[in-house]
C-alpha cells in the first residue's frame, strides 16, 4: 500500500516508506494526547523507552507532554536483554542502558515505550524486568508501529500506525539522534513497486 | 570474547570495553530491591580455590548469585609441593556435576591453561589468580574503577608499585592497560623487577618520588615482609622508606590522581593509614566494582549460546 | 647364533658394501659376499641403509631399583635398542640409590638378564647424593658392574671440597665424575629458563649462571688437581663457551648435550604443558644453535639422551607440581639427524664419533663404540634416514609416555640393531 504523501524516494532498495519525518510526529503527538486522555492527565506517570529506538520516542512524548499540560513526565530507558527468552540462543548480548528515574516505579503507571510491536516477547520480558524493580500501579504500552504476527496475548495501548505485513517482509524504523532520518520503512516485499 | 577467561591479554580492546560497559550495565542493580537478574538461571558457576582467599571468592560467588545461576564452592587445600586432591581429579569430578563454568584459584601459574587445554572439563575456566602469572578480573576492575573517575584511559599515565616480581595483578593490570591505551610505570626495587622486564610494554623506575607527581593513578602492590628473608630488601623500614606511600607522598600527587590496592594491605609497609583512608583512596569502592565486573565476566561468557562477540554498535 | 649377512649398507655413509655378522663379531665386509652355509644365514637388504657402530648413551635412567612404575631396566633398555643403542650408562638416583656395590651390581645383572643392551651402572658421587660425603667410589669400581662413571646426576655436587675431593679421588681407577651443573642456591624452586618469557608466565627463572658457574669452577678445579671431568646436559651457549675455553687451555673436559636441548626452546613452556618441563630447562634459540655448533665442531664430544621416564600423573596436571625430565632414547637419532646432519652440519662420521666412539671413550666402554671393521665385535645398527614417522606417544618401548616429540614427524628410523652379533631389532620391531 503505498503511503500518504509518500516521499519521493519511497520505491528505493530502502524499500517503501510508510510513515515520513511528519507522519511520525503526528502519531507522537497524538499517542501523547491519547495518554493524557486515559490517564486523567500527567501525574504518577513514568516513561520508560525500551533501547535503542524506543527511547528516543520516549523522549519526544515526554516533551510533548511537558508543551502541552506544563508537567515534565518521568523519562528512562529498560533494558531487556536479560530477560529476553531467546537469550540462549545466541552469543552473548551486549546490554543497553536501564536507567529508572530517581522516583521509582513503584504505585505509578509505568508506559513502556518502543517502536515497532511484533511478536510480544520483548514486551512479555519488559513486563519481566519491571517486576524485579517495582510493583507499578499499572503498564500502558505505546508503540510506534504494531505490525501484528503476536505470538504472546500482548497488546499495545496507543499505537502511532497499524501496519499489516507478511513475515517475509522487515520493517525498519529510523529516528533521528540515532540514524539520520525520521522514516519507517518495509522491506523484502513481494508486491510490486508502486501501483 | 575467547570461551576461557585466562590472561588479560585474552581481551582485545573491543572485548575489555565490552565487559566495562556490560559492568556499568549491571553495577546499579545494587541499588535495586531485587538484586537479581535472572540471566544465568540454571547455569552451574564452580569456585575452585586451591588458595584460600575469601574475598575474591565471595566476590564469584555473589557475581555468580545474582545472575541466578548456582554457585557450588570447592575450597581444596593444594600446595605446589603437596598433590593431595590433585587438580585433574577435582576438574573431573566437577565435570561431573556439570560445571558451566569453573573459576579456579591456584598457587600454581599455568594451572587454568591446564584446566582449559587438557580436555578434563568443557566448561568456561576463569582465572582468579594463578601463582605469580595473571589476575585478569582483578585487572579489570582496577580498569573499570578508573574508568568511571577518569573517563577514557587512553593516555592516562598509572604507576604501580611494588612486589612486581611476584605479583599477578601487576601483570594483569600491565597487559591490559595497555590494551586501553593507558601508559603504565612499573615502580619497585631492582631486586623486585622480573628479569626481561625490558620486553613488556611499560616504563620502569627505582624512583617513587620521581613518578608520582606525574601519575593519574597509583596502585600500590601488597608486600610481604617475608620477602625481606628472600633478600629482595634489607629491612621492612627500609622498603617503607624508599617505595611505601605515606601522607607526604600522597601531597605530591595531582588534584585528581587517585589511589588503589588491589588487597588485603599491610598497612605501614607499603601504604599508610591515612593515605588509605583518605578521600583519593578508592580501595572500597574496588571491592564494590569487582562484583559488578565479575557480572559482567560471567554474564558475556555464560549468558549466551557462546561467549560475546564484541563489536561496535549494538544490535537489537 | 643366526649369521647374517648384510647386503649393500653404507657404513657412516660411504659406497655400499656387505657386511657378514657371524658368531658376534664382524666377520668380512666386502662386495659381492657370499657364505657357506654352516649355520642359518639370514640376509638383511640394507639397500638405503647407513650402518653405524651401535650407540652408546652416557646418559639414561632406568629407573630400577625403586621406581619400576616408570620404567624397569628391561622396558627401558628395550627402548635403547630401538633407538639403535647397545650400551646405556644408568644413572644412580635410584631408590635405593646407585651408592654401593650392590646396588650397581643388581642393575648391571638385570641388564644382562634383559639381553636389550648393556647396561653400565653410573655409581653416585655421595652417598644418598645427599652431597655430604663420598660414597664408596672405589667399591663400585672394583664390583661386577666396573662402575667408570660417578654421578650424582639429578642434584649437583655443588659442594666445592667435595667435587674436588671426588674429582682427585676416581684418578686412582681412570675414573670421571660427571656433573650435573645446577647451583642450588640459585635454582631453588625454579621452573623454566629464566628470561623475558618466564617473568610474563609467572613461572619461577632458572638462571643459565646456575649452570655456568658451575662448569667453570669444575673446570678450573680439575685442571688443578690433573683429574678429567664431563659436564652432563650442557643448555646454555655460555656453558659451551666455558667448555670450548677450558679445551683450549688443554684440560681434560668433555661434554654432552641431550636432543631435546637441540630442537627445543622455552616458547614451549607458554602452553604450560609439562611435557616440556626438564632439567636443565629448555632454553633460548640461541643456546640451541649454540650448542648445535658446538656439537658440530667438537666443543660438545657426545650426545647424550638423559631418558628421564615419568608415570602418567605425575604430568598431568599443573606445571609446578610436575616432574622434570623427558624421554629420549627411541627419538634421539632421528632428532640428531634432524638438527645436525640433515642440515649439513655433521655427517655420518661424526654421528657415529659423537653417538658411539666418544661416548664409549669417556665411560671406559672397551666392547662398544669401535669402528665397524673385521674383528670387532658386531655391534652395529642399520638406519634408514629416508623413512619418516610420526611420534605416537601410545607406542612407545618405554613403559612411560613423557614424549615431547608426540604428534611431530621426524626422519628416519632404526631398521635394524645387532648386539654383538645377536639382533635385537630386526625390520624396525623388537626381534
Amino acid at each position: 500500500m503505498p503511503a500518504p504523501n509518500a516521499a519521493p524516494d519511497a520505491t528505493t532498495d530502502d524499500g517503501r516508506t510508510v510513515l515520513d519525518a511528519r507522519d511520525i510526529g503526528r502519531a507522537l503527538t497524538r499517542i501523547s494526547h491519547e495518554i493524557l486522555e486515559r490517564n486523567k492527565g500527567a501525574s504518577d506517570l513514568v516513561l520508560l523507552g525500551i533501547p535503542s529506538r524506543g527511547v528516543p520516542l520516549a523522549e519526544r512524548i515526554a516533551e510533548r507532554i511537558a508543551s502541552v499540560e506544563g508537567y515534565d513526565v518521568p523519562v528512562g530507558s529498560l533494558d531487556v536483554t536479560m530477560y529476553r527468552d531467546d537469550l540462549r540462543m545466541k552469543p552473548a548480548r551486549a546490554l543497553l542502558p536501564t536507567q529508572i528515574p530517581g522516583g521509582g516505579i513503584d504505585g505509578r503507571t509505568v508506559v513502556l515505550v518502543d517502536d515497532v510491536l511484533f511478536s510480544g516477547r520483548t514486551i512479555r520480558a519488559a513486563l519481566d524486568a519491571l517486576n524485579d524493580i517495582g510493583r507499578p500501579k499499572a503498564v500502558r504500552l505505546a508503540v510506534l508501529v504494531d505490525r501484528g504476527h503476536r505470538e504472546l496475548p500482548i497488546r499495545a495501548d496507543f499505537v502511532g500506525k497499524n501496519l499489516p505485513t507478511s513475515l517475509v517482509e522487515s520493517v525498519r524504523v529510523r529516528l533521528q539522534g540515532i540514524d539520520d532520518v525520521d522514516a519507517v520503512t518495509i522491506q523484502g516485499s513481494t508486491e510490486g513497486e508502486v501501483a | 570474547m575467547k570461551r576461557h577467561l585466562l590472561s588479560a591479554a585474552d581481551l582485545s580492546r573491543d572485548d575489555a570495553e565490552l565487559v566495562l560497559r556490560t559492568a556499568e550495565e549491571l553495577r546499579s542493580l545494587a541499588d535495586r530491591p531485587i538484586k537479581k537478574l535472572p540471566a544465568l538461571r540454571g547455569r552451574t558457576v564452580v569456585n575452585l580455590f586451591f588458595e584460600d582467599s575469601t574475598r575474591t571468592r565471595i566476590s564469584f560467588e555473589a557475581a555468580a548469585k545474582r545472575l541466578s545461576a548456582d554457585v557450588i564452592n570447592f575450597a581444596a587445600k593444594g600446595s605446589s609441593l603437596s598433590k593431595g586432591e590433585s587438580l585433574k581429579d577435582t576438574a573431573l569430578t566437577l565435570e561431573a556435576m556439570g560445571a558451566d563454568a569453573v573459576v579456579v584459584r591456584h598457587s600454581a601459574s599455568g594451572a587454568p591453561h591446564r584446566l582449559a587445554n587438557s580436555g578434563w572439563v568443557r566448561s568456561s575456566v576463569v582465572n582468579a589468580g594463578d601463582g605469580t602469572h595473571e589476575h585478569p578480573t582483578q585487572a579489570l576492575l582496577d580498569a573499570f574503577t578508573m574508568w568511571r573517575h577518569l573517563g577514557s584511559l587512553d593516555g592516562r599515565r598509572v604507576a604501580i608499585v611494588g612486589d612486581v616480581l611476584h605479583s599477578r595483578v601487576a601483570r594483569s593490570n600491565a597487559l591490559l592497560l595497555r590494551t586501553l591505551g593507558a601508559e603504565v610505570t612499573l615502580v619497585s626495587p631492582p631486586t623486585l623487577l622480573p628479569v626481561g622486564i625490558e620486553g613488556w610494554p611499560v616504563e620502569t623506575s627505582y624512583d617513587l618520588d620521581a613518578v608520582l607527581p606525574k601519575a593519574d593513578v597509583v596502585m600500590m602492590l601488597r608486600v610481604q615482609r617475608e620477602r625481606m628473608h628472600g633478600g629482595f630488601f634489607p629491612t621492612a623500614r627500609e622498603y617503607s622508606r624508599r617505595y611505601g606511600l605515606d601522607g607526604r607522598r600522597m601531597a605530591t600527587l595531582q588534584d585528581h590522581t587517585i589511589v588503589m590496592h588491589p588487597g588485603p594491605m599491610v598497612r605501614g609497609m607499603e601504604i599508610t593509614a591515612d593515605v588509605a583512608d583518605s578521600d583519593r583512596s578508592v580501595i572500597v569502592e574496588q571491592v564494590t566494582n569487582g562484583v559488578a565486573v565479575r557480572m559482567a565476566v560471567l554474564y558475556l561468557l555464560l549468558g549466551g549460546s557462546e561467549p560475546a562477540v564484541s563489536t561496535e554498535g549494538l544490535s537489537e | 647364533m643366526t649369521t647374517y649377512l648384510i647386503k649393500n649398507a653404507s657404513i657412516l655413509g660411504a659406497e655400499p658394501t656387505d657386511l657378514l655378522v657371524a658368531d658376534g663379531v664382524v666377520e668380512q665386509i666386502g662386495s659381492d659376499l657370499s657364505v657357506e652355509a654352516l649355520s642359518s644365514v639370514e640376509t638383511i637388504d640394507a639397500q638405503g641403509l647407513i650402518a653405524l657402530p651401535g650407540l652408546v648413551d652416557l646418559h639414561t635412567h632406568l629407573r630400577e631399583p625403586g621406581r619400576e612404575d616408570a620404567e624397569t631396566v628391561e622396558s627401558g633398555t628395550r627402548a635403547a635398542a630401538l633407538g639403535g643403542f647397545t650400551a646405556v650408562h644408568a644413572m644412580a638416583n635410584t631408590e635405593p640409590v646407585a651408592d654401593t656395590a650392590g646396588v650397581v651390581e643388581q642393575v648391571w645383572r638385570l641388564g644382562r638378564e634383559a639381553g636389550y643392551c648393556d647396561v653400565y651402572p653410573v655409581g653416585a658421587v655421595t652417598v644418598g647424593l645427599a652431597g655430604e660425603r663420598l660414597a664408596e667410589l672405589g667399591a663400585m669400581a672394583d664390583s661386577a658392574a666396573r662402575v667408570r662413571v660417578f654421578s650424582d646426576d639429578g642434584k649437583c655436587v655443588s659442594d666445592a671440597v667435595l667435587m674436588r675431593r671426588a674429582l682427585e679421588y676416581v684418578k686412582a681407577f681412570d675414573g670421571v665424575v660427571a656433573q650435573h651443573a645446577q647451583e642450588p642456591r640459585l635454582t631453588e624452586g625454579a621452573q623454566m629458563n629464566e628470561g623475558e618469557l618466564s617473568g610474563r608466565l609467572g613461572l619461577a627463572g632458572w638462571p643459565a649462571v646456575a649452570e655456568e658457574a658451575i662448569i667453570a669452577r669444575d673446570c678450573l678445579l680439575a685442571a688443578h688437581v690433573g683429574s678429567r671431568l664431563h659436564v652432563c646436559h650442557v643448555s646454555t651457549a655460555g656453558s659451551v663457551e666455558i667448555v670450548r675455553w677450558a679445551k683450549a687451555k688443554g684440560w681434560d673436559v668433555t661434554a654432552e648435550a641431550c636432543p631435546h636441548h637441540l630442537l627445543l626452546t622455552d616458547e614451549l613452556a607458554a602452553t604450560y604443558d609439562p611435557i616440556y618441563k626438564v632439567n636443565p630447562p629448555l632454553r633460548s634459540a640461541t643456546d640451541v644453535e649454540a650448542l648445535r655448533a658446538g656439537l658440530a665442531d667438537g666443543t660438545i664430544d657426545i650426545v647424550a639422551t638423559d631418558h628421564a621416564p615419568h608415570p602418567h600423573e605425575d604430568k598431568d596436571c599443573e606445571w609446578a607440581a610436575a616432574a622434570f625430565g623427558m624421554l629420549g632414547l627411541e627419538t634421539a637419532l632421528s632428532i640428531v639427524q634432524e638438527t645436525m646432519v640433515d642440515p649439513g652440519l655433521l655427517d655420518w662420521a661424526g654421528v657415529a664419533e659423537r653417538m658411539s666412539h666418544a661416548p664409549a671413550r669417556i665411560g671406559r666402554v672397551a666392547d662398544h663404540g669401535r669402528p665397524i671393521e673385521v674383528g670387532a665385535p658386531a655391534n652395529v645398527v642399520l638406519y634408514d634416514p629416508a623413512a619418516r614417522r610420526t611420534v605416537e606417544a601410545a607406542e612407545t618401548a618405554s613403559l612411560s609416555r613423557n614424549t615431547p616429540y608426540a604428534g611431530m614427524e621426524l626422519p628416519g628410523r632404526v631398521v635394524a640393531t645387532f648386539l654383538r652379533g645377536r639382533a635385537t631389532v630386526l625390520d624396525g620391531k623388537l626381534a
